[in-house]
């Protein structure tokens, strides 16, 4: 599994040259520098009305170069591989430094790990009639399912990154990155009634993950069903109520509520609601909540993170107690904590920064029925939107997609999309119950901080939280 | 509309080139985009600076169009590698991927006669963004986190302040003749400070201010302190129980309800029936005292361009007025799906179809100063902040994480957070009860400070 071959092969990068580079970076001082050079090739696909509308495909190569000098980033970037404009973009970052060249580390050792997920077929465009298959059958499976569905829209995308990573302490990384991703949404039409559904899932795989279970007759069949049941929704409630979250995706609970607000960059500069609680109970002693990049296939995984480090298991709450949190390199170094390998960016023209993976709740005990039997008035919530979280006063809102009434412990009326708001490092406190049927989601979710977007997963049981501010309007 | 051949840039050369290029490896039409651009930006915090980063890039994007009977297949392309043998693959592979495509009877480039720019200088670029040498930029950040922290001695952490400038060339030709080209520029300086309270509590906020040319950006001793303003204005927020009242949306977060309207307009929303809108054209949809209108044309506009990404000239297209549904937003397809005329709205990235992008949009301002508004609202919310996503317009629905001052009797009471504000959209159009005369474009997308009735607000 060579990959840094590509960039040598193909751009005539050499390690030579990138010794060169970091000796420039660090021509003016500073404590370290890294080199990220990318390559992304993109597919995406889209039916809509029945028909094929849109094919597109993409490349886009390039290189970022960074130079820290203590608490100091200095970054440029170039999209052109030849020696002359990486060594241009290395002098350009080196400007944040003011002092005496610095020497990189002799030497490189690489970062190794055995892969999380497939490596790449020769040829991707062998596969295109196999894709424009998925979106084709996605459309057929979803009018089938109710006569109500009037519009169907199919999209199918996937992309290989191909990366090299050179540091001046001597890290050295490649990685080849595969990512696919299908969606499906329905809208469902009933007198004047109109309502969506949507749905999707994939992950670092190839097609033939599509070909299994989850593929296009299964995504197609849950987003018609998401619209069908909400042309039968009533408003949702408003006000401070249990609320009971399904398995898998309601994750993003976590995501919100305390994902973002243990990143490290929040935490050294003090700016996070969490600043200073490790140690301290921020959560009912029935959570245990962890950042994964280690898990084979998911979206949010990866065999090196994009400054070299290795990925890995780390846990962010234990038993309730704030155990530690998700770093990059500069936090680690600065903080004085190990480093994760959750040093993430959306692409060679951005600065990395700490960034979760795959992120969920453990398993507990309790049987998903008997939590939603104790239950006398609340809002069982099965799937969501997006979300999003004030780091400082710690505020994080998510919408709910498809959620039901609970009444003296029986799941009843569909309800209208409503938001539902709480308070990170309080909101976890009011987890009760969890269940023993631990999900990950079906591999959708795309996490944004800072303009930056990366793909992320999430997880959880289903779990009962005593109280939670519903966004209804009834 | 085309530039003559003499005063064509090396860019709208290869723009022209690859269209060529295109038709001869067999699309019946093309269509190319080449983005060229330069970034800078720095962010300081506590007085040090903690990022700079200056570069630029450019990608080209093909579009290419296989006329089969009665319709079209297409397809796109884009690379960041401009040498031959990427170009080649460039057009190689837009048409090798059209011929997978489905036939659509509605795909296809404008008519002949639609195509133009706008005349004269639109004030899109000035090279004044990139006039400060380095260190000044770094100072001008610098002081606008500076005049926020010393505002108020609760203000005892910052989450950075920054200064932004980048400029950017966009050159669009198509295989119908068209040739166009225009530059852009951009500054921006923001601040972003934190209070905290007796209690450890914390807040934070901040303030912008952006221009297309250096000289119009605001001091920024007025963003930090402006910056200041908002975050203090936030410490002690509580919640408030569960109620129906007026919520007063400050301009800031009433741009949402603009970008709303726009999103219920858009045509392809319209066609397929995914809108509160859809079959409305000519019906009331709000209160008789709203007008939406999208700009393309206003000189110096964040949202102003000379034409749209199909290479037709941009419009004013007034989308309600006076409560009244007038227009939809069109690009060329969406028009051809309904049977009207495009309205100059396509977008588009370097690959895909185009889409439907604003121009500048904006409510039209009332008669009331903000101050009058609040004092005409007994009880009810000031939004300032709005959180999620929560808003559907296939259903109209509407709810979303708020923050901002309660107001009783005609004045602010205290903060309040951790609440959340809905209703359905159609009813908040028409439950617009007052609209302030404070519109101000601080970006593309502008309201004035707006009065709705009816909302539920759901807190404790």
């Amino acid at each position: 599994m060579d990959h840094k071959r590509y960039f040598f092969e193909k751009f005539g990068v050499s390690e030579r040259l990138l010794e060169r580079c970091l000796g420039e970076a660090l021509s003016a001082g500073g404590d370290y520098a890294d080199l990220y050079f990318e390559s992304v090739a993109s597919t995406s696909l889209g039916l809509d009305e029945s028909i094929v509308k849109s094919a597109s495909q993409g490349v886009s190569t390039g290189c970022g170069i960074r130079v820290v000098s203590g608490e100091r980033t200095g970054y440029a970037y170039t999209d052109d591989l030849s020696a002359d404009r990486l060594l241009r973009a290395a002098r350009t970052a080196a400007l944040i430094a003011s002092g005496p060249a610095r020497q990189p580390v002799q030497g490189f050792t690489e970062t190794t790990s055995p892969s999380l997920y497939p490596a790449p077929a020769a040829d991707l465009d062998a596969d295109l009639s196999a894709k424009l298959d998925l979106v084709m059958r996605a459309d057929r499976a979803a009018r089938r399912y109710d006569h109500r569905v009037t519009q169907v829209r199919a999209s199918y995308a996937d992309e290989l990154r191909r990366i090299l990573i050179a540091a001046s302490d001597g890290t050295f990384a490649s990685d080849t990155q595969p990512l696919a991703r299908m969606s499906v949404f329905v809208l469902a039409r009933d007198g004047d009634r109109t309502a969506r559904g949507s749905s999707g899932g994939g992950g670092r795989v190839e097609i033939g993950y599509f070909t299994g279970a989850k593929g296009p007759e299964f995504f197609a069949a849950e987003a018609a069903r998401t619209a069908i049941l909400q042309l039968g929704a009533i408003p949702a409630p408003a006000g401070e109520m249990e609320v009971v979250l399904g398995p898998g995706w309601p994750g993003v609970l976590l995501h919100e509520a305390v994902g973002h607000g243990l990143e490290a960059d929040f935490n050294r500069r003090k700016t996070s609601a969490f600043a200073g609680l490790i140690g301290r109970a921020v959560a009912s002693p029935k959570v245990t909540v962890v950042d994964n990049g280690r898990m084979p296939s998911r979206r949010g995984s990866l065999n090196v993170d994009d400054e070299g480090s290795s990925t890995q298991e780390t846990v962010l709450i234990e038993g309730g107690i704030l155990r530690g949190y998700l770093s990059d390199k500069l936090s680690a170094r600065l903080m004085g904590i190990p480093s994760t390998g959750n040093g993430r960016r959306e692409s060679y023209q951005q600065i990395p920064m700490p960034r979760m993976t795959n992120t969920y709740m453990l398993a507990g005990e309790e049987a998903p029925e008997d939590i939603l039997r104790s239950v006398k008035r609340g809002l069982y919530a099965v799937n969501f939107g997006g979300g999003q979280v004030d780091i400082t006063s710690g505020k994080f809102v998510f919408s709910a997609s498809e959620a039901y009434l609970i009444e003296d412990g029986k799941v009843t009326a569909p309800v209208r999309d409503a938001t539902l708001i709480g308070n990170g490092p309080e909101a976890l406190k009011h987890v009760s119950m969890v269940g023993n049927d631990l999900a990950l989601d079906e591999g959708i979710g795309t996490c944004g901080k800072d303009g930056q977007s990366v793909p992320v997963g999430v997880g959880m049981p289903t779990v009962k939280l005593d109280r939670m501010t519903v966004g209804g309007t009834r | 509309m085309a530039t003559t051949a003499e005063t064509r840039t090396d860019l709208q050369s290869l723009a022209s080139d690859i269209v060529i290029r295109a038709l001869r490896a067999g699309a019946s039409d093309a269509e190319v985009t080449i983005r060229e651009g330069d970034e800078f930006s720095t962010t300081v915090r506590l007085g040090e600076v903690e990022t700079l980063k200056e570069s630029g890039s450019r990608g080209v994007g093909l579009r290419v169009l296989l006329q089969v009977d009665n319709g079209y297949r297409v397809a796109s392309t884009s690379s960041s590698d401009f040498t031959p043998e990427g170009l080649e693959h460039l057009v190689r592979g837009a048409i090798a991927l059209a011929r997978l495509t489905s036939v659509d009877p509605f795909a296809g480039l404008p008519e002949p006669g639609e195509y133009g720019q706008l005349p004269g200088d639109l004030r899109l670029y000035h090279d004044d963004v990139y006039s400060l040498p380095t260190e000044e930029r770094i100072a001008w950040a610098r002081r606008a986190e500076a005049a926020a922290m010393a505002v108020d001695a609760r203000l005892v952490n910052s989450d950075g302040a920054g200064f932004d400038a980048a400029t950017g060339r966009r050159i669009f030709a198509n295989s119908r003749g068209f040739l166009g080209e225009y530059r852009s520029s951009y500054c921006s300086i923001a601040a972003s400070p934190i209070a905290q309270d007796a209690s450890g509590e914390m807040q934070r906020d901040y303030w912008w201010s952006q221009a297309r040319a250096f000289r119009d950006l605001d001091p920024p001793e007025s963003v930090g302190q402006e910056a200041a303003r908002r975050t203090l204005r936030l410490l002690g927020a509580r919640r408030v129980p569960t109620q129906q009242a007026p919520v007063v949306f400050a301009p800031e977060v009433a741009r949402g309800i603009v970008g709303a309207v726009f999103d219920a307009a858009a045509g392809d929303a319209i066609y397929r029936g995914a809108s509160i809108f859809a079959g409305k054209l000519g019906e009331s949809v709000a209160a008789p005292s709203v007008t939406v209108v999208d700009d393309g044309t206003m000189p110096g506009g964040f949202g102003t361009s000379p034409f749209d990404a199909e290479g037709l000239p941009s419009r004013r297209t007034v989308i309600v007025e006076r409560g009244v549904l007038r227009s939809y937003i069109l690009n060329t397809y969406a028009a051809r799906k309904l049977g009207l005329k495009s309205t100059a709205n396509a977008g588009r990235g370097l690959a895909g179809n185009p889409f439907l992008d604003s121009g500048n949009l904006f409510l039209e301002p009332g008669a009331q100063s903000a101050d009058e508004i609040v004092r005409g609202v007994d009880r009810g919310l000031y939004v300032t902040r709005l959180m999620g996503h929560g808003v559907n317009l296939v259903t109209g629905d509407y709810s979303r994480g708020a923050a901002g001052l309660w107001i009783e009797n005609g004045e602010f009471a205290f903060p309040v957070q951790e609440i959340t504000i809905a209703g359905n959209v159609r009813d908040m159009l028409r439950n617009i009860t007052a609209i302030g005369s404070d519109l101000e474009f601080r970006s593309a997308t502008a309201a004035p400070t707006l009065c709705i009735d009816g909302m539920t607000i759901a807190g404790e």
